[in-house]
């Protein structure tokens, strides 16, 4: 099993994840450059955190034609996890490989600070080896995070159970004030109907390590190799 | 002389109304803080130029002002001719 990295150009945290994978969880990581067409060898891609292409027009919007994604969506469509973390999950939108859109925070602000999580549902290749309601922390840092979806696709979204992520207080209450940047239904992090595909806001690649202020990220890392190990 | 005219277009993308536009806000406060309080609403869009050659495939330019220059889950664009 090897996960592949896309480097972007404004990728800033394709280090993070590598070293997630490579030191948190001992697996096999590497990075694949955003001009590559292929990802044959890899069983797995993660779209990192950043600034792709400056955030020039929209987050995401640039790098969502980046030769690379061709191979995402082919790879995504034939059942590859994908998780995209930050600007990852922006371009996986961009994409049309999630419902919905990340815009300006409520508040204007940037936002860079931990939150905390509740898993909705575990039923994902990166979530199986949490429990629903389980609450776990972990940084943010984003100025266009605020997650958007028409009515309708927010109410398939949760008929789905395809909300994976809400943002929550620390005793698991998604209240208003939980909220950071004001996505609808506190939303933090979604996947796609298939559930190969996660898209969310808050950085597990940043939460690897009781040194990192949080090893609550692990789960992710380690509930994907956990897939492959058990096949 | 007319091969050096170059074809002028322009793009403008508007956040949709069902968006909340929190720039759109601040401009709106900031303006009626500088006196102009009967400002009722603001939206912030973006004004894009583009310059071509020779006409553009008009189906081509439908694609790339839907899946680059707007997306179409929070934007809206219209297409105007450039002076």
């Amino acid at each position: 099993m090897k996960i592949a990295i896309i480097q972007f150009p404004g990728s800033n945290c394709d280090q993070d994840c590598l070293r997630a994978f490579c030191d948190g969880i001992k697996a096999p990581a590497a990075y694949v450059w955003h001009k590559e067409a292929s990802l044959s060898g890899y069983d797995a891609v993660v779209l990192p955190g950043g600034f792709s292409y400056g955030d020039y027009l929209r987050c995401g919007a640039i790098a969502r034609f980046s030769p690379i994604m061709k191979a995402v969506v082919t790879s995504a469509g034939d059942g590859m996890p994908v998780l995209g973390v930050c600007n990852g999950f922006q371009i996986l939108c961009e994409a049309g490989l999630l419902p919905g859109a990340l815009i300006r925070n409520r508040d204007l602000t940037f936002v860079c600070q931990p939150v905390y999580l509740r898993l909705e549902n575990n039923g994902t290749p990166f979530t199986h080896l949490g429990r629903p309601g389980q609450i776990l922390k972990m940084p943010v840092a984003h100025g266009e995070g605020a997650y958007f979806a028409e009515p309708d696709a927010l109410t398939r979204l949760n008929e789905k159970g395809q909300v994976i992520f809400r943002y929550v207080d620390r005793n698991g209450t998604a209240s208003a004030a939980a909220n950071p940047n004001g996505s609808l239904e506190n939303i933090a992090g979604i996947c796609n109907q298939h559930r190969n595909v996660l898209g969310m806001m808050p950085h597990p690649d940043r939460a690897w390590d009781d040194l990192l202020g949080s090893s609550d990220g692990r789960l992710l890392f380690a509930s994907l190799v956990e897939t492959f190990a058990a096949r | 002389m007319i091969a050096f005219l170059l074809m002028k277009l322009h793009v403008i993308v508007m956040p949709k109304r069902s968006v909340l536009d929190p720039q759109g806000v601040a401009v709106r406060n900031a303006l009626r803080e500088t006196g102009l309080d009967m400002v009722e609403q603001v939206r912030v869009g973006r004004f894009l130029e583009l310059e071509f050659s020779r006409e553009p495939d008009p189906a081509k330019l439908e694609a790339i002002c839907r899946d680059l220059l707007s997306n179409p889950v929070i934007e809206d664009y219209v297409v105007e001719r450039g002076g």
